[in-house]
């Protein structure tokens, strides 16, 4: 009987980078976590704020998610499964902020913002 | 022959090869499937969180300093590095080095988690707990205990896990691959942190 056309397993991540590469990750990613606070400190409306956090933490966790969990260097099909499962995932829990925000008027657990009318 | 009977000789053919998917070892395989459900668990927590602090009128502000957060991120960035400069001395064989970091980065959890339950204990002695708070919704504590409760939990199980593992390889009984599992764990966690960070701490800042 013949055997499928895979070759056996052998492993893509092998941690043989110059420790020059992750020192300078480690950096990049200690600058984008203070970039973080900065942003904190700044005179911009939550909304704002929280869309330039997310789009920092986004960069900091692909960073980390590439060279230090080493994902760039695995298997491309195993790199695409990760990605795209994950991704589909995540994206698939944020369809409830439409009721988040019509909660926002008339919540039970919640006071009606100032300005707003409860419907 | 059948096409049924084509079919069941190419599982066949799966099963007995050993072939794992993706030809992925299965250990690392089922730390990556456990970290892909994980982030879910603390994406929908995180998801959770948001949703009720968009639909409450008066959140609460509570945290007056970034000291504890930033040294905290510090430490749990630093023992990011530390935990690969770990994994890599094993897969190039330096087995001393390796048990070394391992332990440097077990060291840096232990700190992480120290810190966290001492601004615990801060917020509690200042009338925090589950279901109330002294500054506004009561939610607030139930959310961020669960959030950062979550997060120490897995901290905690991090450093046990390191010292277990770590001990093990030193010993012999554990090899690199197995060092590299737990270090992709450590990783994860310092990952989530990464969003704990801003969404429940740094958003929250006393203004």
């Amino acid at each position: 009987m013949d055997t499928p056309d895979v070759k056996p397993h052998e492993p893509a991540a092998r941690y043989t980078d110059p420790l020059g590469k992750y020192v300078a990750i480690y950096v990049c990613i200690l600058i984008l976590a203070s970039a973080q606070f900065v942003i904190a400190y700044s005179h911009l409306d939550t909304t704002a704020m929280f869309a330039r956090m997310l789009f920092v933490a986004l960069a900091e966790a692909g960073l980390a998610l590439m060279f230090f969990m080493h994902l760039w260097a695995e298997k491309r099909g195993f790199f695409v499964f990760v990605v795209v499962f994950t991704g589909f995932v995540l994206l698939a829990m944020q369809y409830g902020w439409t009721d988040s925000y019509r909660m926002e008027v008339g919540a039970p657990y919640s006071q009606p913002k100032t300005g707003m009318v409860p419907q | 022959m059948s096409q049924a009977d084509l079919t069941m000789e190419g599982h066949a053919a799966g099963l007995t090869t050993g072939i794992p998917p993706f030809s992925i070892p299965a250990k690392k395989m089922a730390i990556w499937l456990f970290i892909i459900a994980d982030a879910a668990t603390f994406a929908a927590c995180l998801v959770a969180y948001g949703f009720l602090r968009n639909g409450a009128a008066n959140w609460p502000r509570p945290f007056h300093s970034i000291t504890n957060a930033a040294l905290m991120t510090f430490i749990l960035l630093t023992s990011s590095l530390t935990m690969l400069l770990g994994v890599r001395a094993a897969k190039a064989g330096d087995k001393p080095g390796a048990f070394r970091w391992t332990i440097i980065t077990a060291v840096g959890g232990i700190i992480f988690a120290l810190l966290h339950i001492r601004e615990w204990l801060g917020l509690i002695g200042e009338g925090m707990t589950l279901f109330h708070n002294p500054w506004g919704t009561g939610l607030f504590g139930a959310s961020f205990f669960s959030i950062t409760g979550l997060h120490l939990l897995h901290v905690t199980g991090g450093v046990i896990a390191l010292l277990a593992v770590g001990v093990r390889y030193k010993g012999g009984r554990y090899n690199a691959d197995d060092l590299e599992v737990t270090g992709l764990y450590w990783h994860f966690v310092d990952l989530v942190w990464m969003f704990v960070v801003p969404f429940v701490y740094l958003l929250n800042l006393a203004r």
